[in-house]
């Protein structure tokens, strides 16, 4: 009696599962083919104009990147209201953007992607292009912020750059005596056990700078544009400091409370943690070493299924504009692209507008290397580069 | 009064037949009753699983990254032939095992106390003991040990204190391995307590008339009756540290990955398949686990 009765549930749970596995291939399948469809129809460059606000904008951002203090203005102007998801990590962005069936999924609207996760974005179809001549304050940018490699493909903007920063060098004063003035702090054994390095395969490219300076026989010009031979070099490099290493932070909150705790005295980390670490009182001090550093953009990017284009627009047009340029250049302890925004930034916090290198000349802004995905082709015609794909891989083979 | 009774009869009469009917067919009321759990569990339980496992022998395009829908096994060759991922999953199946070992050794003792020596106060007592971490976050609870365990932490303070050096246990493997067994030792706990509170006295007073003194007995009589719930519980802590990447993100050092974070990087990257064919690993080991743990007679009791 109750054996058949268990066979017949077997063949229940079997029937049942085949009809889920259907189910998903089916889902999967047509999520994907209609995403790939819709990459080939996008001739047109973006709107004519931009119309009425929708009433809403939805935001994947650097946590609080739209800061209330210039972001309540903008919807009392245009009753666009904000909603925002922070993403602490760049993989995080690229993910919610694929979420979905991609390109936003109909939920958002625009992204704060930095620059290793903006190719990606456009490459994976996931943002579209802005039609440029309705962000006015794009004139006045700092000319390598108007069209750079990591936001514009063939001439074609798919976004509208934002601020940025540089990858600093951070070490305890107290702890660290003479302070180092160079990247190979972060590879030199005297220093085992006490650093501190950001958990992201991008990093690669700290590396790859490092040995541009140190060993030019290799022949790294760019340090997102690495072949076979100048990657394997990097990557031994990297093995090399893992025994050094303490903590790959995977955010620069964890690297920061590291800082604080003691554990570690020098490492790779932003300008905001510096500013905040020292607000607690913890004796760091920052360095950009004479030869420069890599660097990170970040642009605000339009999602391909953005429900709320003209509020997108309308966002884009006015956190360009030199006000909310400086207040979040204070906020979040960046560098501006509109350097109109100088004067606002030193009447906010006098002296902060040399202090985050607004005031530089051009030649400044050639020694930092700023963030952008890697892609075979690297410019010599040939598609011998490494791509993201083996970076990642690398970075797990390295930290793993 | 008359009126109210005529109108609601052909309502109380059709509420009549359908219970009649449903009584004199028991599967079609087993059905109804089944069918929503059935549904939501086949749905997205199996439905979850199934497209993980199915997306696992796809690919992403070398350019635009996007998912192809080729069926291809470099996915599980790439796993096989790289030494980072044995050594990843070899990692974390040791951390899982030490983890689970750990609980078992903490937790029997406090268990038997609880369910055979404790004065009903006193059990209710240690129960809210052993039960208020689970009142706040995860979260909370990581980040209060890496504070604890930190180089400025309240661990080294002490230790410096009665005139030891540091102890130097933030962002290690050691690290986790505390914070792991700290956090699911009240999953070891309960299902031992429950297993040892059913052992009759009788039995224990049979051992102790046949001479067997007090370890005899523990290890004759008490142990073997226990094991079930040790082994029940071993499944909670050896399969919530296989899948977990919180805790090495924010407790582990370099050479802290798990199976988890790896997934984490590649859904992330986004390298949707590679993730789903690394995340069968741990469904794999945890088959084997639960194959193991049945032969040990986990699932007799219930």
């Amino acid at each position: 009696m109750s054996r058949p009765k268990k066979r017949y549930l077997v063949w229940a749970a079997l029937g049942l599962l085949t009809g889920a596995l259907a189910v998903a291939a089916a889902g999967c399948g047509g999520g994907s083919s209609s995403s790939k469809s819709a990459s080939n129809t996008t001739t047109t460059v973006g709107p004519a104009s931009i119309g009425k606000g929708e009433g809403a904008l939805n935001l994947i951002e650097w946590p609080y990147y739209s800061d209330p203090s210039f972001a309540n203005k903008f919807t009392q102007q245009t009753g666009c209201k904000i909603h925002r998801k922070d993403a602490g990590s760049s993989n995080e962005m690229v993910a919610l953007m694929r979420a979905g069936g991609g390109g936003g999924g109909g939920q958002w609207d625009l992204v704060s992607a930095s620059g290793d996760a903006s190719l990606r974005l456009i490459r994976g179809g996931d943002v579209k292009p802005v039609n440029i001549k309705l962000i006015p304050s794009w004139n006045d940018f700092i000319p390598i912020f108007k069209s750079p490699a990591h936001n514009t493909v063939n001439g074609v903007h798919y976004g509208v750059s934002l601020q940025w920063g540089p990858n600093v060098l951070l070490y305890n004063k107290t702890k660290i005596k003479p302070g180092p003035t160079s990247w190979s702090a972060l590879y030199d054994p005297k220093y085992k056990g006490q650093i501190t390095i950001p958990n992201n395969p991008i990093q690669i490219a700290d590396a790859a700078f490092y040995l541009m300076h140190s060993q030019p026989d290799l022949g790294i010009k760019d340090p997102y544009e690495l072949n076979k031979k100048q990657f394997d070099a990097t990557v031994a490099l990297l093995k090399k400091q893992r025994k050094l290493v303490k903590l790959y932070w995977n955010y620069d909150t964890d690297g920061r409370a590291a800082f604080a705790n003691g554990d570690v005295s020098l490492g790779a980390i932003w300008p905001a943690d510096t500013a905040a670490l020292q607000q607690k009182g913890v004796p760091v001090k920052e360095v950009i070493p004479d030869v420069g550093a890599t660097g990170w953009a970040d642009t605000w990017m339009l999602a391909k299924k953005a429900p709320h284009p003209n509020c997108a627009y309308l966002w884009m047009k006015y956190v360009t504009t030199p006000k909310p340029e400086a207040q979040q250049a204070l906020v979040f302890r960046e560098t501006p692209v509109n350097p109109k925004a100088c004067p606002i930034m030193d009447k906010m916090e006098p002296g902060s507008c040399a202090k985050f290198h607004l005031n530089k000349p051009l030649p400044y802004y050639n020694t930092i290397k700023f963030w952008k995905t890697p892609i075979p082709a690297c410019g010599n015609g040939k598609n011998d580069c490494m791509d993201y794909n083996a970076w990642q891989t690398a970075w797990t083979q390295i930290t793993g | 009064m008359a009126e109210l009774v005529e109108a609601g009869a052909p309502l109380r009469s059709a509420r009549l037949r359908l219970s009649a009917a449903l009584w004199r067919r028991p599967w079609l009321k087993l059905s109804l009753l089944l069918a929503a759990p059935v549904l939501a569990f086949a749905v997205v339980y199996l439905g979850a699983l199934a497209s993980l496992f199915v997306s696992a022998f796809w690919q992403i395009d070398a350019f635009t990254a996007a998912v192809v829908h080729n069926w291809t096994l470099d996915n599980f060759k790439t796993l096989w032939n790289d030494h980072t991922y044995w050594r990843i999953t070899g990692r974390t199946i040791g951390i899982a095992s030490a983890v689970t070992v750990t609980d078992a050794v903490l937790a029997f003792p406090l268990a038997y106390f609880m369910a055979r020596l404790a004065t009903p106060r006193l059990r209710a007592l240690l129960f809210i003991a052993v039960l208020l971490p689970l009142w706040s976050s995860y979260l909370v609870r990581i980040y209060a040990w890496r504070t604890i365990l930190a180089k400025d932490g309240a661990l080294n303070w002490f230790l410096n204190g009665i005139g030891l050096p540091d102890a130097g246990l933030a962002y290690t493997n050691t690290a986790m391995w505390i914070v792991f067994s700290y956090v699911w030792l009240p999953f070891m706990v309960l299902p031992v307590y429950a297993a040892l509170e059913r052992i009759p006295d009788s039995y224990l007073e049979a051992s102790q008339d046949l001479g067997g003194r007090g370890w005899r007995t523990l290890r004759s009589v008490i142990l073997p009756l226990a094991l079930p719930g040790i082994v029940a519980g071993s499944i909670f802590t050896f399969s919530l540290t296989l899948g977990d990447f919180i805790t090495p993100a924010l407790v582990g050092g370099a050479g802290s990955s798990f199976i988890g974070n790896v997934v984490h990087d590649k859904v992330g990257q986004p390298d949707v398949p590679f993730a789903a064919a690394f995340a069968t690993v741990p469904v794999v080991v945890m088959g084997i686990y639960l194959v193991i743990a049945r032969r040990l007679g986990a699932f007799d009791a219930v």
